[in-house]
């Protein structure tokens, strides 16, 4: 089936290009580089017969550390029918070079490694999105490792962003990787539900950021 | 009861601008920038010839917390807390979505009847007093001519319907007061802003403020949803507020601008 054109502001591209956004920013990023969604350029839709629904995306990323910092990527989304319970199929091409960021990630590197006693924290950002300067690169990190939740997750009519971290406990490790447990809440606009998840998450400066495992958590009792 | 604020230059029951912030508790930039409007409108009114313009003819009324019950939920139990804090027979959960509370397709698609839902439309249409005292006072005042409500986050100006996808009547006219709407807003900071229906925009949502809004005829019914698109949601942070602000008075005065110009 041919591919129909779809207008960039309305929904069915904001979503798919949102999800294609978390899955490069998981693939690509590391607790010095966040990718997040500048613009949609341009979208199309394709009906796959006995597959699913295939969006094409022309998108503009930005990092998040550094908004004058962009680059257009190219993404084609794969919806699969709903009774096939698997996460949507996610290709991804970013033209030009991404900004190296070695050093930020090595110096938060030995600084995690040299720490006496496990890193935990809570609320990031805080209420009146404060996150402290050594916060940030565990910010960035949480927002790295949601791309995989968030991938794995989606429907097209879901749009999930990381709301905020509740809290992040690091997991003691003998080899040379770092890991942390995070708890965090996603926001999922359709619904507009708050949902808490937890994630395993890893990462190594030559080694990229991992997702060992996740799992949804139930509702807060305070409601 | 509920706290309001007019701003008037005189005469009797003149033509008004409704702008409202805070209806969904969690989205602190909303209620933040409302402190900021009131301010700008007291020291402004002489001064800027847009703002005096607008007063000669027009009100503008501005309710700044217009959910204070889960407001005062947000900052002292849960920061992520969106609808009213109401207790209604035969459930346990807490609170109705008070954006689907109103009486434009109450109850269709794009409203949930699960009351521990966060789009929880309510047992009727304006169960909610938070509501009820907005549609008595619209009703009542018989005079205002646009209407503004005003919400975070994503970066976008909406006009009706959400629920349903017929366009307005008056969509190319919204369609272009949007457009230059979104123009003044990008000029300050470069923020980027999408327009357009909210069922074409965000998704269909029954039981909607401005839907309800329009189809009372108040043509230039409009909301925004503003900074940012995500990065810290609902979290803003408190040194963005005032250029927020700043930036959303400027989209703010093209519709009051526009609605002085067209008076109907």
């Amino acid at each position: 089936e041919a591919a129909m054109e779809l207008p960039p502001s309305h929904y069915p591209a904001s979503r798919a290009a949102a999800l294609a956004t978390g899955y490069a920013c998981y693939r690509r990023g590391s607790p010095g580089r966040g990718l997040a969604l500048r613009a949609v350029r341009r979208a199309r839709r394709q009906d796959i017969d006995d597959a699913g629904r295939k969006y094409h995306l022309e998108l503009v990323l930005e990092d998040v550390l550094d908004k004058d910092s962009t680059v257009n990527c190219t993404a084609e989304v794969l919806y699969h029918l709903d009774n096939k319970k698997i996460a949507p199929d996610v290709q991804f091409t970013i033209e030009g070079e991404l900004k190296n960021t070695d050093e930020a990630d090595n110096i938060f590197y030995n600084r995690i490694k040299t720490l006496e006693k496990e890193l935990v924290a809570e609320n990031i950002p805080d209420s009146h999105g404060n996150v402290s300067p050594e916060m940030e690169p565990i910010h960035l990190l949480a927002w790295v490792a949601s791309g995989y939740v968030i991938w794995q997750n989606s429907k097209e009519n879901t749009k999930f962003q990381l709301a905020q971290i509740k809290r992040v406990k690091q997991v003691k490790r003998s080899d040379e990787y770092l890991e942390f447990d995070y708890l965090i809440l996603l926001h999922e606009m359709v619904s507009q539900e708050i949902i808490p998840w937890q994630m395993r998450v890893l990462w190594h400066p030559q080694h990229g950021v991992q997702v060992t495992q996740d799992s949804r958590q139930p509702k807060q009792a305070s409601e | 009861p509920f706290l309001l604020f007019q701003f008037s230059k005189g005469g009797t029951n003149r033509p008004a601008v409704w702008i409202d912030t805070g209806i969904h508790s969690r989205e602190w930039v909303t209620q933040a920038s409302g402190v900021w409007f009131a301010k700008k409108i007291i020291l402004d009114h002489e001064n800027d010839k847009g703002l005096a313009s607008i007063l000669d003819k027009m009100d503008i009324f501005l309710e700044i917390v217009t959910n204070p019950d889960g407001f005062v939920f947000t900052q002292t139990q849960n920061r992520m807390w969106r609808k009213t804090r109401s207790r209604h027979s035969g459930s346990a959960c807490v609170g109705v979505d008070p954006n689907r509370n109103w009486d434009a397709n109450f109850g269709g698609p794009g409203a949930s009847r699960n009351p521990c839902s966060e789009t929880y439309h309510g047992p009727y249409a304006n169960s909610e007093p938070e509501v009820k005292a907005i549609v008595d006072f619209v009703k009542n005042h018989g005079n205002i001519k646009a209407f503004v409500s005003i919400h975070s986050y994503s970066q976008l100006l909406l006009y009706p319907y959400g629920y349903t996808r017929t366009p307005v009547p008056d969509q190319k006219e919204l369609h272009q007061i949007s457009e230059k709407a979104v123009a003044a807003l990008s000029s300050l900071y470069g923020t980027n802003y999408k327009y357009g229906s909210i069922i074409t925009t965000i998704y269909q949502a029954s039981g909607g403020t401005i839907d309800w809004t329009y189809n009372q005829g108040i043509k230039y019914s409009f909301t925004f949803e503003l900074r940012d698109t995500g990065r810290y949601g609902f979290l803003l942070p408190a040194k963005q507020i005032v250029p927020t602000a700043q930036e959303t008075w400027l989209a703010l005065k093209v519709i009051m601008l526009h609605a002085r110009d067209h008076l109907y």
